[in-house]
């Protein structure tokens, strides 16, 4: 096994992104383009009963205006969260009169010009019948579905509540959330004859590709879907968009290629989005500190037809002993958009609550909530009795605890303060359960001595390339910047979706296997070692090549099929014989003015362990993204929902918040070493989702330390805690 | 966006003579400065100009300096007022205002008098879709039982919340700057606070400006404790971000106790606002905690909380009292509270 933590590498692709020679999908150039842009209902629930085009058809260059009145003919291509297909949602715009939530797909306009298409998209108009639509939780109207698949128990909870020598039940509520990455969604569709390429945006080409054919109702291998680069995913590029199809119809319509962008204001509602959860949270002590029962139960928001659910219980049951466990979650059928993936999409919200309810329960036992967190610590999964592959989050909590100063924590309310500043402390834990997939990578070396990878599977800026390149010259010994990697393409062997933090432990792997091939027909099986040019010259070849698949155990039938496009088949978490997750802990001091009370975060330290590490640079990028991220989510981030009408008022990211450099000050993450020899035959746990995990929780703990109040609900804003 | 005509005329008097009105949604001519705000609104389809008149080759963009008399040129930028060594030395409250507002992009290219005008950020406003009396008259505020956090308590009416977003102007506010235009009928001398217009029952005016009269520079005088002012911004994010409640504040000190003091509010008020009762009471007091609080409270006297805003009441009291603890721990020579 390479060694634990691997060198700092620079991304191979850094230089062509920051010189800006890296194309972005919406860079790539077709012949002749045509323009289309979505009008979306400005209604929350309703019916159309007549479409105006008149004004919109005098716009000059308008070729084409579609609406549910001449909709193109898209097929379905099923809903990804129901593993049926490859959809956002599982319903396509324009096929109806129907207006199921504010701001969704009701018109598509194609011109000669962006701005022609765009003044016509602007002057189409459309009568509603409408209804008051019901679009928070707590609307008159929705409708609330258990989740059967979802319940979880063990042992007798109602016995363990009621025997208990001390116990925390609270309520905690999280925000809607919108992805705004960087990059706006955007489509491109090029017709040659029969075959479409199509330039989007996406973490999944495999599954752009295999939906694209279902909604075309054509073969898959006449798509080629194309996104060498992501501006930013965050989940929100992961299933199928409802307007690709649309956009592929009609340039196969129209015989010319056609391109979309999305603006800014419609990415929050023609996209997915993070739906807003409420939790009720119950942890019972015996008189030893140690948990006895914990209750988990959510209620997560969706789509009137779409039963979407994050369902975080699954791994907030994991992280402490205990011998009574219950969770569930349910679903709340509202008059919004189908939600989807948001980084670390069970953990953000589910760990808010989890661990804010550690910290009141350290509170209300009078122990120190680091001390609570290592007693309770457990060697097996709680829930199934099975060992863990490695589980090192007492030694993360000493390492950050070390760094960060928790020696002089002091547990008074307000006791730390500092002049004019209200200062606090606050922990949590970060976990993330190591997930794998199927995977296929084709590797081939040349007598230059350079080697290529190819696979479709995706950079989100994470720095996929360069960890592929670096897991070629561990095994094969050839200098990275002789190793190309080609990725975003969907011709390629089939890789893995981006989600689910699933790509450098599925795809190392995989690539583990194709240099092992290739050095056994190097006759040299010793990896690192070998010298390629050499080798390759006494066999008597210019260039060999390896096409490997691997497919993780757990997933059993059906690996196949996923390797094919059709479906996802992510394994890993609490499976089989072991649990497999990567843990955490995070530190976090916050600074109040105690005139004004704006929350700061002048000092962050996360020490995280996930077995194997293949670049030192990027993972460290990672999780301090993930930490500034999970600051955001603590305190600004918030989709802010009219209840009246169901849209959202601040979609723009002017009033939608996200930390900005000035909310970043002194920020660590500790890499502790890990070796896992069960987990995957990398040896690598995936780290692109737990730097996000508990970062709220902690920030919200360090504002009751400061402050005295204790708030429930994310973000955390100035009223909060405004005392008058 | 719908097409429009573009014009960049050689001197004032081609550009008030060619300018037409911003119309529907808007209120006097299109002249484009920096274009911050009025290619934003344009996108959004919230005004449709016929043309723009952009002011790039008139000049106006010089800061001068006779004496204590001050001249700032309309086109000014705000990165470049900001940088100003003698506006930072002289009277950091201004310097202050504007390095704490927008990013450096936005700074780089939005002049003053384009930002003294800048339109609220009242999403019902911008939306072009929700009943608003500012975008179209008589048709209902959306914003009163809406979502109102960012909006105002102060200077609001039945008919409109909807709050002024800038902070330079609350900090102009404090020395009594005219304001100095032109327009077809020549030229002329504006009090500043008496360029904007509350929202009334007709918040479509915004200010006094005709649809012809361009803004061509600022002019006051500057006292020489404006050394001691100091702007004080709260948010929710450290940067780029809009206040949700700002103090812009003065202080003539005789050692502790407050000769005069001008205090400017933002982020709360429908328009640029100055807390003349709390200056008066302020005058020949100890400036202790407990009277800065009080001066906090007289300030937010007459305001009126909505569902999502009322608690900028407290919280504007706290950043005036703040503010004027902040500015009376300053040196003499305003290096107490940074500039940044």
């Amino acid at each position: 096994m390479a060694k634990e933590i691997g060198t700092a590498r620079n991304r191979i692709d850094g230089r062509s992104k920051v010189t800006g020679t890296a194309r972005y999908c919406a860079d790539f150039a077709v012949p002749n383009p045509l323009y289309a842009q979505l009008v979306v209902s400005t209604v929350g629930k309703g019916h159309i009963t007549a479409v105006d085009d008149k004004a919109a058809r005098s716009v000059p260059g308008v070729r084409a205006i579609y609406t549910h009145l001449n909709s193109l003919g898209v097929r379905p291509a099923g809903f990804f969260g129901s593993g049926q297909g490859q959809a956002q949602q599982s319903w396509r715009p324009l096929s109806g009169p129907d207006v199921k939530f504010y701001g969704e797909i009701i018109g598509m306009v194609v011109a000669e010009t962006l701005i022609g298409a765009r003044e016509a998209a602007a002057a189409l108009s459309f009568d509603y019948v409408t209804e008051p639509p019901a679009v928070t939780l707590d609307s008159p109207g929705v409708t609330v579905e258990p989740l059967q698949r979802t319940e979880l128990s063990v042992g007798n909870v109602e016995a363990g509540l009621a025997s208990a020598a001390a116990r925390v039940e609270h309520t905690y509520e999280t925000s809607a959330n919108t992805h705004n990455a960087m990059e706006l969604f955007a489509t491109t569709a090029h017709w040659q004859g029969d075959d479409l390429t199509v330039y989007v945006p996406t973490q999944w080409v495999k599954g752009f590709q295999s939906g694209l054919a279902k909604n075309l109702a054509i073969e898959p291998d006449r798509v080629r879907v194309l996104c060498p680069y992501v501006g930013g995913g965050f989940g929100g590029k992961g299933s199928l968009f409802t307007w690709t199809g649309l956009v592929a119809a009609a340039a196969r319509e129209l015989n010319r290629p056609v391109k979309l962008y999305v603006t800014r204001e419609q990415g929050f509602t023609v996209a997915s989005f993070r739906a807003e959860t409420r939790q009720e949270v119950k942890i019972a002590v015996g008189a030893d500190n140690l948990i006895t029962t914990f209750v988990h139960m959510g209620h997560e928001l969706t789509s009137r037809p779409d039963s979407y659910v994050v369902n975080g219980t699954e791994n907030s049951t994991r992280m402490y002993r205990a011998e009574n466990i219950k969770a569930a979650a349910s679903v709340v059928h509202a008059d919004r958009q189908t939600p989807g993936f948001m980084r670390a999409p069970p953990e953000t919200p589910y760990f808010f609550a989890l661990e804010s309810a550690m910290d009141e329960l350290a509170r209300e036992i009078g122990v120190d909530p680091v001390e609570l967190r290592i007693q309770n610590d457990t060697d097996k999964d709680p829930v199934r009795g099975v060992p863990f592959t490695s589980r090192s989050l007492v030694e993360c909590y000493r390492k950050a605890a070390e760094r960060f100063g928790w020696s002089r924590y002091t547990p008074g309310i307000g006791s730390m303060r500092d002049g004019d500043d209200l200062v606090g402390w606050g922990v949590a834990t970060s976990t993330y359960p190591t997930q794998m997939a199927p995977c296929s990578v084709r590797v081939s070396v040349d007598s230059a001595g350079e080697a290529r990878v190819q696979t479709a599977s995706h950079d989100l800026g994470t720095g996929a390339y360069t960890v592929m390149a670096l897991a070629v010259h561990d095994k094969l010994g050839i200098p990275v910047d002789k190793v190309r990697v080609e990725l975003g393409d969907s011709r390629l062997p089939t890789g893995t979706i981006a989600g689910g933090s699933i790509t450098t432990a599925s795809n190392v792997s995989t690539i583990d296997i194709a240099c092992d091939r290739i050095l056994r027909r190097l006759g040299n099986s010793d990896a690192g070692q070998v010298d390629i040019v050499a080798a390759l010259q006494r066999i008597g070849q210019s260039r060999i090549e390896e096409y490997a698949e691997w497919i993780p155990p757990a997933v059993g039938e059906g690996g196949a099929a996923s390797l094919r496009g059709d479906a996802v088949k992510i394994v890993g978490g609490a499976e089989k014989q072991y649990a497999a997750f990567a843990f955490g802990a995070q530190f976090v001091e916050v600074r109040i003015n105690r005139f004004t009370h704006e929350i700061r975060v002048p000092r962050i330290v996360g020490a995280f362990a996930a077995g194997r590490i293949v670049n030192e640079k990027t993972a460290r990028s990672q999780y301090l993204g993930g930490m500034i991220w999970g600051i955001g989510h603590a305190l600004l981030e918030v989709s802010e929902v009219d209840p009246r009408t169901g849209a959202y008022m601040n979609d723009n990211i002017a009033e939608y918040l996200v930390p900005v450099n000035a909310d970043v000050q002194q920020i660590e993450a500790i890499l502790v070493p890990e070796v896992d020899d069960k987990v995957n035959p990398a040896g690598v746990k995936g780290i692109g989702e737990i730097g996000i995990v508990g970062t709220a929780a902690a920030v919200a703990n360090a504002v009751h330390h400061a402050t005295g109040v204790r708030v429930r609900k994310t973000p955390i804003r100035i009223e909060n805690i405004l005392t008058s | 966006m719908k097409p429009f005509r573009y014009r960049a005329p050689l001197s004032i008097g081609d550009a008030v003579k060619t300018v037409e009105p911003i119309g529907e949604g808007g209120q006097g001519g299109a002249f484009l400065a920096g274009g911050t705000t009025i290619l934003d609104l344009m996108k959004l389809s919230v005004v449709s100009p016929p043309s723009l008149t952009d002011l790039q080759k008139l000049g106006l963009d010089e800061i001068r300096w006779n004496g204590d008399v001050v001249h700032l040129g309309a086109r000014v930028t705000m990165a470049q007022a900001a940088d100003h060594p003698m506006l930072k030395e002289r009277v950091p409250v201004l310097s202050e205002a504007l390095w704490k507002a927008a990013s450096p992009q936005l700074r780089n290219v939005a002049t003053l008098a384009g930002n003294v005008l800048q339109r609220t950020r009242c999403p019902y406003f911008r939306d072009n879709i929700s009943a608003c009396n500012k975008r179209n008259p008589g048709s209902g505020c959306s914003a009163m039982d809406g979502i109102n956090r960012l909006l105002a308590v102060l200077g609001t009416s039945d008919h409109c919340i909807a709050n002024y977003a800038g902070d330079f102007a609350n900090a102009l506010l404090l020395f009594d700057a005219e304001v100095e235009t032109e327009s077809r009928r020549g030229e002329r001398t504006i009090a500043f606070d008496r360029l904007h217009v509350r929202p009334d029952d007709r918040p479509e005016r915004e200010t006094v400006l005709a649809q012809d009269e361009l803004i061509t520079g600022f002019r006051f005088t500057l006292p020489q404790w404006a050394r001691r002012s100091h702007f004080v911004k709260v948010r929710d994010r450290e940067s780029y971000a809009f206040a949700l409640t700002s103090a812009a504040v003065a202080l003539d000190m005789d050692g502790e106790t407050v000769r005069e003091a001008r205090i400017g509010i933002g982020g709360a008020a429908t328009v640029p606002w100055r807390a003349k009762e709390a200056e008066g009471f302020l005058a020949g007091k100890h400036l202790t905690e407990s009277v800065a609080l009080e001066a906090g409270r007289m300030a937010f006297a007459g305001a009126t909380g909505f569902e999502h805003n009322a608690f900028k009441i407290p919280l504007g009291q706290r950043t005036v009292a703040r503010a004027l603890l902040e500015t009376a721990a300053m040196d003499s020579a305003g290096t107490g509270a940074g500039s940044n």
